[in-house]
């Protein structure tokens, strides 16, 4: 279908304020009488506040207050009982930040130490350190589990091979087929254990939160990916309604999944503020972001994959424990299950799954989680198979690659659509595979040439969020978008739906976002990769609405049935005589005139409760356009990439340089391509850095975490990264969304990552790591015969 | 944990070195000489180090430039690593200085960042720059030299209580160009060779130099000795930009009758000076700058190695290192 907005380059109304820098973030914001908060952070990984004694600081000059987790409503925002080295015990309140400062140094804390583990393995072993005083140490956070106690057996231990991963109880497990008959009857099984590391989100705002409250209501500013989605969790938070606070979220420094929700520190901020009777800012400094920020989980896991001869992957027995940090995690394990599952359309799979928490940070949802680490883990293992079976490196995953036919999961779900080997294909004529792999080992002095290609996959769908938009008198549509503003410009490419629907010039759009007091509708969260499927049906719908009600007011006005209308230039008419007719402007005036559903008065019973404010917001303003979606949405909304990648690696230096990366998504129709390519090439640097040099170290003696800084998590640099990245798509339709689109923010990072990683494999002659990232260490000491430093299945060193 | 929130200090601005020192002398314990600040600010925005009276040398003229004294030249220590970088009379003659300067950090705090406060630089052990109680910070343990210390950073030489290395990339330059430190104080002016200038633990495991309290560091004179030999320099770190030293390598050789009749070499981040390859200099001279010798150069330099449980892959990066600097300079 041929779409006047959807798959062009449009300005996103934000962009102006953030080049001149007139954005405002939280802590930008300023309110009368505010005071600055600062935390204290526990210097244990795990330990019981056994007395507290603030006297002294509460008594300084420009000291206003204190909040800990003994006050009212706090619940888990504070700890008594901190669990990593920066969690936080309390906040105290004060003119300025030095004063703040200067008070918690009075504080006079007591602390009984507990035990604490940085290794799951260590946790699950019997007699092993409890991370949490009430003997947890398997699932919570946002595992979907409950928390609960498991330790393995010595026999689970002993049971697998030296540098084996073990495999005891699973509180996660799936299977399909029969992998053991699966694996006997292939051509060739690959066996092996690897380490994914854990990374910080490095987002550069910190989650800082302002808040004040005024006339009953609380105002609070902080930065999040989602919106509308946030409220709810942040009236938890406050414990107030949904009704009783303005959020202000206009921009979100970066998030990556870590600010899919709102962090404590909103809470926090509100509470005091209450507590105090002043507004406060609560600014959270690096060193605290990297503490509190959250960061992807580690996996330790194990896979046997078999294969055809052919090179055609039969069966997949994937075991996997997750370092779940001190709130349990997310769900890495089982995602990383469904991306093997959906990647090689296996026949036989297995999987078997354990997050367990440890007395690190807390772990959460960060671009591809467990998707991205287990495509940079087991792309290599591909290789070595193909490599064996003496099959070329792109056919063996043409010949697994997931297309419409392909299934996922447990459940083996359809796919709604998917064009992975169109990918590879446009990739390998981008990449010119055929010239770059005649290159492989090719020697220059003392680098080595390696190719190499990286596949990615994320699931893309959700369903059921409402759309709203409002024509009004001025003949302007308003889109009112509840997505959070996270950079990828998504709240307002996804609107354009609404427009496309309504046939309206852009220019004579509005977007509504950036606080609920915009009346904004009930979205998704701003993850997932989800907002471009997810977001788009539901602004479609809510144009649709809007576009049954144009149609109905002319026919009620003008004769006929609704369906003798059509829409354009900003006018609905007779498909008869397009000269009877009225203006969108006309028809927004006749809205308000009839009220009811026309004008917001009497929304639909099915749309959220976040939604119906937004409605009562808009009411009595024009047409208001206001729909929950309940398209049709049957199977996996998949979506994926490849990368190709050609580097040199230094023999002597274990350094590595990326020459050239390509990029192809398949995320069905291109909704934006500046905002695409934004995606493939912030995706494709995040996975470069993730192969070779972001890894989160943590001393087992005391729980240090070494990395609390840009400079110690090591981001990659201009200067790591090629020149240019190249990208292209598939741009084909999905056939489940009105407008063709699926996302695809999350696996360009794993393709870019795997892509690198084979690359180097390639250059070393062959399968050499089961460890991410590669850094200069391992290379050097492959290459001199020595022994590598850290033992297989150890984390967090290194 | 307190941790960036810097505490209220004086700050001074003198704009002479006499009146640095005696601002200095005033002030002793509770003073603090201040280049560009990268050191200082990471310091006391952490509140692990802390001193009431900061006295900013950035005021200073006279500290600043690069002038030929001598056969040589002159640099004053408050000179950015931006211009030593970029100076047509330190790339002309001394390449091997202006090629380390130029790969110290980033472009931005190259900019900012001094000679005299990248040679001054304190320890960048993890533990260390935490704020624990370890040796170097007047504690009785080291957590890195342990068995399960993440002392990927750490040293193969020089271990005495404390592991921490030298994370200078001019500082091996400074040594292999035979540069001489001028330090200043109210007593006069001394110089120390660059070789001693840089102390290990067995000296002072508190500091890094030879810089007294109540002196200064207000110039560096690089003799012309080796002005125009054969350089080299490498470095390598984990990311090419804004990433301390893994190892490097610094090197001048000359060159007669295809022969090395004159070599002097240092290695960094290997232990808490810059490490002196005395050894590699006595196997090399008189042999020819080829592979052979290279071979040989990167065996003697490993020699005497202690690696700790996660740097030993530094023994083969020094080898090969040292073997570049033979062989590709």
């Amino acid at each position: 279908m041929a779409w006047s907005l959807i798959g062009k380059n449009f300005t996103p109304p934000d962009i102006r304020a953030k080049v001149t820098g007139d954005a405002k973030y939280a802590e930008d914001f300023r309110a009368e009488g505010m005071v600055f908060a600062r935390l204290l952070t526990s210097p244990f990984p795990h330990a019981r506040v056994v007395s507290m004694d603030a006297s002294e600081a509460l008594a300084m000059d420009g000291v206003h207050g204190i909040l800990t987790a003994d006050d009212e409503g706090v619940g888990e925002l504070l700890t008594n009982e901190p669990k990593f080295v920066g969690d936080l015990i309390l906040a105290v309140a004060a003119d300025d930040e030095t004063t703040a400062q200067n008070a918690i140094e009075r504080i006079r804390l007591e602390f009984e130490s507990l035990d604490f583990t940085v290794d799951p393995l260590d946790c699950l072993y019997p007699g092993g350190p409890d991370p949490r005083a009430d003997g947890t140490n398997v699932g919570g956070g946002r595992t979907g589990l409950e928390r609960r106690r498991i330790k393995w057996t010595a026999r689970d231990f002993a049971a697998v091979g030296e540098n084996q991963l073990p495999m005891g109880e699973a509180p996660v497990e799936w299977a399909h087929g029969d992998v053991e008959a699966g694996l006997s009857a292939s051509d060739l099984v690959i066996d092996e254990s690897f380490v994914t590391p854990g990374n910080s989100h490095m987002s550069m705002e910190p989650r800082t939160a302002m808040a004040y409250w005024e006339n009953g209501k609380c105002y609070v500013h902080s930065g999040s990916q989602s919106l509308t989605a946030s409220l709810p969790a942040i009236a938890r938070q406050i414990g107030i309604g949904l009704d009783e606070f303005v959020y202000i979220n206009e921009f979100c420094g970066g998030g990556f999944g870590s600010k899919g929700t709102p962090g404590q520190t909103v809470g926090i901020a509100a509470h005091l503020s209450k507590k105090i009777s002043r507004p406060v800012m609560l600014r959270i400094s690096r060193h605290e972001e990297f503490y509190i920020g959250s960061a992807r989980g580690t996996l330790q896991g194990r896979v046997r994959m078999g294969f055809r001869a052919d090179g055609k992957v039969t069966a997949i027995d994937f075991t996997v424990v997750q370092d779940g940090g001190s709130n349990g995690g997310f769900q890495d394990a089982g995602d990383a299950a469904a991306a093997l599952s959906i990647l090689y359309q296996p026949e036989h799979m297995r999987f078997r799954g354990i997050p367990v928490i440890t007395n690190t940070t807390p772990r959460g949802p960060q671009r591809g989680p467990g998707q991205n680490q287990i495509s940079a883990a087991v792309e290599p293992l591909v290789d070595r198979a193909a490599r064996e079976l003496g099959i070329d490196r792109l056919e063996i995953r043409k010949l697994n690659a997931p297309d419409n036919d392909a299934l996922i999961g447990a459940n083996r779900l359809n796919v709604t659509s998917a064009y992975m080997p169109d990918a590879l294909d446009r990739g390998a004529a981008l990449f010119d595979w055929e010239t770059q792999r005649q290159r492989s080992g090719e020697r220059n002095g003392s680098k080595v040439r390696g190719i190499g290609i990286g596949t990615a996959y994320h699931d893309v769908g959700r369903t059921g969020y409402d759309g709203l938009c409002v024509i009004t008198p001025d003949g302007k549509l308003h889109l009112h978008s509840g997505v959070g503003n996270l950079g990828t410009y998504s709240y307002a490419s996804t609107t354009r739906a609404a427009a496309e629907v309504l046939k309206m010039d852009w220019e004579n759009c509005i977007i509504h976002q950036g606080s609920n007091a915009n009346f904004l509708p009930f979205a998704s969260t701003q993850t997932g990769s989800n907002t471009s499927w997810t977001m788009s049906r539901a602004n479609y719908v809510g144009g649709m609405n809007a576009l049954g009600k144009l149609k109905e007011i002319a026919a009620m006005d003008l004769g006929g049935a609704p369906e003798d209308y059509d829409v354009d230039g900003a006018r609905v008419f007779k498909i008869s005589d397009s000269a009877q007719g009225m203006t969108y402007a006309q028809a927004a005036q006749r809205a308000i005139e009839l009220g009811g559903t026309y004008s917001g008065e009497n929304p639909p019973d099915d749309i959220h409760e976040v939604t119906r404010l937004a409605v009562r917001g808009v009411a009595g303003t024009g047409l208001v356009g206001v729909a929950k979606e309940t398209l049709r949405m049957e199977g996996d909304v998949p979506a994926l990439a490849c990368g190709f990648a050609a580097v040199d690696v230094d023999v002597e230096t274990g350094k590595v340089e990326i020459l050239d990366y390509v990029c192809i998504a398949d995320c069905g129709t291109v909704f934006h391509p500046q905002g695409l390519a934004q995606q493939m090439k912030g995706g494709g640097v995040w996975g470069m850095g993730f192969a070779l040099f972001e890894r989160q170290i943590y001393d087992p003696q005391n729980g240090l975490p070494g990395n609390d800084s840009f400079l110690s998590c090591k981001p990659a640099t201009y200067l790591d990264i090629p020149a240019t990245v190249e990208w292209d798509a598939v741009d084909i339709a999905d056939p489940q969304n009105p407008v063709g689109a699926r996302g695809i923010g999350e696996p360009p990072m794993g393709a870019a990552a795997a892509a690198v990683l084979c690359a180097i494999s390639d250059a070393l002659g062959g399968h050499v790591f089961n460890r991410v990232p590669v850094v200069p260490d391992m290379i050097v000491n492959y290459v001199a015969g020595r022994e590598q430093s850290t033992q297989p299945l150890k984390i967090h060193t290194a | 944990m307190s941790k960036d929130m810097m505490p209220h200090f004086e700050l001074y601005q003198p704009d002479s070195v006499e009146t640095a020192l005696d601002l200095l002398g005033r002030f002793g314990e509770d003073g603090w000489a201040m280049a560009g600040g990268h050191d200082t600010l990471d310091w006391f925005k952490d509140r692990a180090k802390y001193a009431a009276n900061v006295v900013d040398l950035g005021g200073i003229e006279s500290l600043r430039g690069i002038r030929a004294v001598g056969d040589g030249i002159e640099i004053g220590a408050m000179t950015t690593l931006t211009e030593i970088a970029n100076s047509d009379a330190v790339q002309s003659r001394f390449s091997v200085l202006s090629s380390a300067a130029g790969r110290v950090a980033s472009p931005q705090i190259r900019n900012v960042g001094t000679l005299g406060g990248n040679l001054n630089q304190d320890a960048r052990c993890w533990y260390y720059r935490y704020g624990v109680d370890c040796y170097r910070a007047g504690g009785n343990t080291c957590y890195a030299d342990t068995p399960e210390g993440q002392n990927r950073e750490h040293c193969l030489w020089g271990a005495d209580r404390c592991v921490a290395v030298s994370p200078s990339d001019v500082a091996p330059a400074m040594v292999v160009l035979d540069a001489r430190m001028v330090i200043r104080s109210a007593d006069g002016e001394r110089e120390v060779a660059a070789e001693d200038y840089f102390i290990g633990p067995e000296i002072d495991i508190e500091r890094m130099t030879a810089v007294e309290p109540g002196e200064l560091l207000t110039a560096v004179r690089i003799p012309g000795d080796w002005a125009n030999a054969r350089f080299y320099f490498e470095k390598v770190a984990d990311r090419n930009t804004w990433d301390f030293p893994l190892v490097n390598i610094a090197s001048a050789m000359v060159v007669e009758n295809g022969a090395i009749s004159r070599i002097r070499m240092a290695a960094g981040a290997v232990q808490c000076t810059p490490r002196r390859l005395s050894v590699v200099e006595e196997v090399v001279t008189g042999s020819p700058p080829d592979e052979e010798t290279a071979a040989l150069a990167g065996q003697a330099a490993v020699r005497g190695a202690t690696p700790l449980n996660f740097n030993h892959f530094k023994i083969p990066l020094l080898e090969n290192l040292v073997k570049r600097a033979i062989r590709d300079a």
